[in-house]
């Protein structure tokens, strides 16, 4: 029996996603890869496993999958009521998932990408070493109902295995440090772009999130002569209706709308999770700042692996509220019990 | 030397991002610096590094500032501008020159037209400045494997739309600011759209799935439409019914 995952049903956005195709700047290729890269550590930690193998990214939208073989599963991400046969099981953290049983997975009640790792990694063929779905070039396309996902070999043990997660899932404060453009702005536009409460508008993708906000546009002197130059995810551009655009792993190599800074990589996740409506801050910080908060990023992530510990499951917190979720799929008044729940289990 | 120096600039883009660059706008001296400090850095093998690239008239540098710090970084790059005359580089090795048949204006070059008014040429003129201008790749980038190349005569420094074309087919040929680009994939953009190749930038799943490198030299071949549809109907390189010779 061929080691796989079958997609029994899907929503749209559903693609395999690892860390991305590194390397490729120079060819007009961005990287891409996990929209929320923490969370493909996490998931690699609950199996103890490299952390560039390939899992599978749900946008929001939930799905049932069938095991076509003995699997072990992590659940990451943006929170999701899950169950496997229809018992509730915890998020963040591993499971068992024998073969025919079905994982049915609801909406994520807050933040837009959850994953589904499986021990081994998903095995499709690698391109440019990553097998990472790129939609915006047409490398690979969304998973679709009805296929066999390949799984690797497994050679990795144990189930049942838990992680405390940082919320990084409705918004926030993020950190940001000057990009190409940042001094043809205004000092009284930087302060003002501190200042400003902006909410995460719904456009935006895998490529860039668009912010929404209450006030006067933004704008860079001299911005019509400038030269497209290389971009970085994390770069808020300012587009040419004045408002600000962060661009996430998937974004064009190169652009020519003036950036005013530049998201550091640890925050980078909050606003890729970040939903329409919610709330998203800007905050200069200095460089030796900037650069401790990386330190400590790239710290956690290596340490997460020691961060696993026994899950141990109480059954009267758990099953009702997500099994009520999961039937009506839609954020509930409970929203703080219930994200409070999938973190403390 | 210390008048130019003057020009180049080193930029942060972020906390983990620096650009080096050699001239504020376009000029072939810029660029085929930004091409040799490229593989001077490549050579240099800085641990930290982690991936360069280059554009018009910059080199970007993506490394890891953990490893190698932002000041250490500045004052390498500050040495290594200093080593030589960037600006007099010679163009890298191994490049090729393409001829890649293209339709221009009608209804596969759209704007042609318009753009031709815009350089003040009639339509004779614009085809030949198009077809007879031997153009180089500037840079590749934005979408995979796509080449901006330049420049075209003085005339073609026009500008972009301040209205977007709301898609353009891959392959097609536009026209702003005296460069030509070959579309990736279908696309909006405020380039004009003057024409039409059957080239594919960008090839997953061949050998080669970025056939053009900057450096590379170009000549667009002028054929008929009915010309580009036999090439479609037969031609499943990618190529397009374009040629490739080794320049050295």
């Amino acid at each position: 029996m061929t080691r796989s995952l079958h997609i029994l049903q899907c929503g749209p956005g559903v693609t395999v996603q690892d860390t991305g195709r590194i390397g490729r700047l120079d060819n007009g290729l961005s990287a891409g890869g996990a929209a929320d890269l923490l969370a493909l550590h996490e998931g690699a930690a609950l199996l103890g496993q490299p952390s560039g193998l390939a899992a599978l990214e749900l946008a929001g939208t939930g799905g049932m999958f069938e095991a076509a073989a003995d699997l072990r599963i992590a659940l990451t991400g943006a929170p999701t009521p899950v169950s496997v046969d229809g018992e509730s099981v915890t998020f963040n953290a591993s499971h068992s998932l024998k073969r025919g049983q079905t994982l049915a997975f609801g909406h994520a009640v807050r933040g837009n990408y959850s994953y589904i790792h499986v021990g081994g990694g998903i095995d499709t063929l690698p391109f440019l070493d990553s097998r990472s779905t790129h939609l915006a070039t047409g490398i690979g396309e969304p998973v679709k109902a009805g296929s066999l996902l390949p799984v690797a070999e497994d050679s990795g043990v144990g189930t049942g295995l838990a992680l405390d997660v940082p919320n990084r899932f409705s918004g926030g404060i993020l950190r940001i440090v000057p990009s190409v453009q940042t001094d043809q702005f205004d000092i009284r536009m930087l302060e003002r772009l501190q200042e400003t409460q902006f909410t995460r508008d719904p456009r935006g993708n895998r490529m860039g999130a668009k912010l929404a906000y209450e006030g006067p546009r933004f704008s860079a002197e001299r911005q019509l002569d400038i030269l497209s130059e290389s971009v970085v995810p994390g770069d808020i551009q300012i587009v040419g209706d004045g408002m600000p655009y962060v661009l996430l792993g998937e974004c064009q190599t190169t652009g020519g709308y003036p950036r005013i800074g530049t998201v550091i990589p640890p925050d980078i996740p909050l606003i890729a999770q970040a939903r329409p409506g919610d709330s998203i801050q800007f905050r200069f910080v200095g460089r030796d700042e900037a650069i401790a908060g990386y330190r400590s990023y790239r710290s956690q992530l290596e340490a997460l692996p020691n961060a696993v510990r026994p899950l141990v499951r109480d059954p009267h917190d758990i099953p009702d509220l997500l099994a009520y979720q999961l039937i009506g799929g839609a954020v509930t008044g409970n929203e703080e019990d219930s994200d409070e729940t999938l973190h403390r289990s | 030397m210390a008048e130019a120096d003057r020009a180049f600039r080193i930029r942060d883009i972020g906390l983990t991002g620096k650009l080096v660059s050699f001239a504020d706008g376009l000029s072939d001296s810029a660029n085929r610096a930004a091409l040799a400090f490229r593989a001077a850095v490549e050579e240099e093998r800085w641990e930290g590094i982690e991936e360069t690239a280059t554009t018009l008239v910059s080199v970007f540098l993506r490394f890891d500032p953990l490893t190698l710090d932002h000041d250490s970084l500045d004052a390498r790059i500050a040495a290594l501008l200093d080593r030589e005359d960037w600006l007099a580089a010679p163009l890298p090795r191994g490049r090729a020159h393409w001829r890649i048949p293209t339709v221009i204006g009608g209804s596969y070059g759209p704007q042609f037209l318009e753009a031709a008014s815009c350089a003040g040429v009639d339509a004779g003129q614009a085809r030949r400045d198009i077809a007879e201008t031997r153009l180089r790749v500037l840079t590749v980038g934005f979408a995979p494997g796509q080449p901006y190349m330049g420049e075209l005569p003085d005339r073609w420094n026009i500008p972009r739309m301040s209205r977007l074309n709301p898609q353009v087919p891959g392959g097609s040929l536009v026209t702003a600011i005296r460069q030509l680009i070959i579309f990736a994939g279908p696309a909006p953009t405020g380039w004009r759209h003057v024409g039409q190749t059957a080239f594919e930038c960008f090839r997953p799943g061949s050998e080669r799935p970025f056939p053009l490198s900057p450096g590379d030299e170009v000549t667009f071949r002028e054929i008929t439409g009915e010309e580009l549809e036999d090439i479609r109907g037969t031609d499943r390189s990618g190529n397009g019914g374009a040629t490739r010779e080794d320049l050295e």
